[in-house]
């Protein structure tokens, strides 16, 4: 069985398809990357595993993750598994960390809802969790505020957060976007290295090619809401199949050559 | 010889903390320091670093928006003075990062590329200019009595640009022109940039933190960090033989692609 079965997944607002019609499948402790620009569809794909669709969205389909399906449960069930069995690193963690609760707290809460720790357990595991995704200092972090925290720390804390409680699946939705190429360096690296560590599955969605090659072992290129084309990274780049993965394919390309020399300039 | 336009001479810039932000007392940071930068007309010059490196300070002071703590900005010669000099905005224009939010939503695109014409009281017929700047930047005219809501990420950008070159500037600065846009479309746009800042003869100041859109568009470039400049010179040295530590930090930290070739 695999961990993640998604199958004819559809999901519209009104009468406009977001998603159509897509499928893929995740083994345990594998990694696939969803590329695409604005409006392919990728973030809302991974909202609909989370279960955090707003309720205007029709959806259907299946999502099977441990056997489960995932479409029509109620939100007190999916939230069971939200930050616990799958944990998500969001684009812009300044937005999504709680502004007026300390780190502390706010990485201790998913211990204390799915694993019945104490606040006082869950704050000595946040402590653990802290030194994990490599934060100095961490007695400072968890009584520090998010404003206080730069934003590659800030990612770090959101990390901290989604691996909290070991997740069987880690989505990370355009994680490093916000961040400084330096920064972003060190935190693909970090995601990379906990993965690896912890055997986790991922699902890596970005618009950047560069980026989810260093990340993932297979790639499904979502287009206006389908998936154009899914393969290994190897074969993308060798042979892309799909004519809208040659033109990103390209792009990228042209971006590179130019920036060491062999492009030219305008 | 080309002509000095604008020039920052021993160029600082100071902010004061709110307080408590670090314990008692009003910290001070200091977002720009002593920067000396000589641009002369028709250089096309990229201005790189990550957040907090003074780029956007730096940005806000060449446009006469902001007051330095000390030293200067000089147009051809001439002291800015923040407030005080409405004529420099015909000289320097800009193109903001993001134009979802630096087009005003419930204005049409012909009173958005009017508004500067009227502004600079600019003497010439508005709707003549107005559809010229449309051809330029690629856009039907069509466009004219549409409202940026209704335009692609891409097209929004080209109005903005229109906006920026319809009172003929001498120089654009153009803050992460291609950020906020889809990869297949910042190709277009950067092209674009390209393209009529070479055919009008304009000068060009691009700020981005993405080398590979300096490396295509700029002549020379200058990498700032913590208010400081580490490295200037020209792109393609600079690039394949970074002298400074954090240059060449910059550089490797960008995603590659596979080697496929």
């Amino acid at each position: 069985m695999s961990l993640l079965e998604v199958r004819d997944l559809t999901i519209s607002f009104g009468s406009k398809k977001v998603v159509d019609c897509i499928t893929f499948t995740l083994e345990k402790g594998a990694r696939i990357g969803l590329i695409g620009e604005s409006g392919s569809g990728k973030s809302m794909t991974s909202l609909a595993i989370m279960g955090l669709l707003p309720d205007t969205a029709t959806i259907s389909g299946s999502i099977t993750f441990e056997g489960q399906e995932l479409i029509g449960l109620s939100d007190r069930e999916h939230s069971r598994l939200r930050g616990n069995r799958i944990g998500m690193v969001f684009q812009e963690p300044l937005t999504a960390l709680n502004p007026l609760m300390r780190i502390g707290k706010q990485i201790a809460g998913p211990l204390m809802i799915h694993k019945g720790s104490s606040l006082k357990e869950g704050l000595k595991k946040a402590l653990e969790l802290c030194t994990k995704v490599g934060l100095p200092d961490p007695d400072r972090i968890l009584r520090a505020y998010p404003h206080q925290l730069s934003g590659g720390q800030r990612q770090r804390i959101g990390l901290a957060i989604a691996l909290a409680c070991e997740p069987a699946l880690l989505i990370a939705d355009e994680p490093t976007t916000a961040l400084d190429v330096t920064v972003q360096r060190e935190v693909l690296n970090l995601i990379n290295a906990l993965v690896d560590k912890e055997g986790s599955s991922l699902i890596f969605v970005t618009h950047d090619l560069p980026v989810v090659s260093a990340m993932t072992e297979n790639v499904a290129v979502m287009q206006l809401g389908k998936i154009v084309e899914n393969a290994s990274v190897a074969s993308l780049f060798h042979e892309p199949a799909h004519e809208y993965s040659r033109r990103l394919i390209s792009a990228a390309r042209l971006a590179e050559d130019s920036f060491s020399g062999k492009g030219g300039q305008l | 010889m080309s002509q000095l336009v604008l020039e920052a001479k021993n160029l600082s810039r100071t902010y004061k903390l709110a307080k408590g932000a670090s314990g008692s007392g009003r910290a001070l940071r200091h977002a720009l320091i002593d920067m000396n930068m000589k641009i002369n007309s028709g250089d096309r010059v990229g201005i790189v670093g990550e957040s907090g490196s003074g780029k956007t300070t730096l940005v806000r002071l060449l446009l006469g928006l902001d007051t330095p703590t000390s030293g200067s900005v000089e147009f051809k010669g001439q002291a800015l003075i923040a407030g005080k000099m409405p004529w420099l905005r015909k000289e320097v224009q800009i193109v903001f990062q993001d134009p979802r939010s630096s087009l005003d939503p419930r204005m049409k695109i012909s009173e958005i590329i009017r508004e500067p014409l009227v502004c600079l009281n600019i003497q010439e017929d508005h709707n003549a200019r107005i559809d010229e700047v449309l051809d330029s930047v690629g856009l039907d005219r069509a466009m004219r009595d549409r409202y940026p809501h209704e335009l692609s990420g891409g097209q929004r950008q080209r109005v903005a640009i229109a906006r920026a070159l319809a009172p003929r500037p001498t120089v654009l600065i153009a803050d992460e022109p291609v950020s906020a846009l889809d990869v297949l479309v910042r190709d277009q746009i950067l092209e674009l940039i390209a393209a009529l800042t070479n055919s009008l003869g304009i000068t060009l100041i691009l700020v981005s933190h993405d080398l590979s859109v300096i490396a295509r568009l700029c002549d020379r470039v200058i990498v700032m960090k913590d208010g400081v400049v580490v490295e200037s010179g020209n792109t393609r040295q600079v690039f394949d033989a970074p002298a400074h530590e954090f240059t060449r930090a910059l550089i490797t930290a960008i995603p590659r692609l596979p080697e496929s070739r």
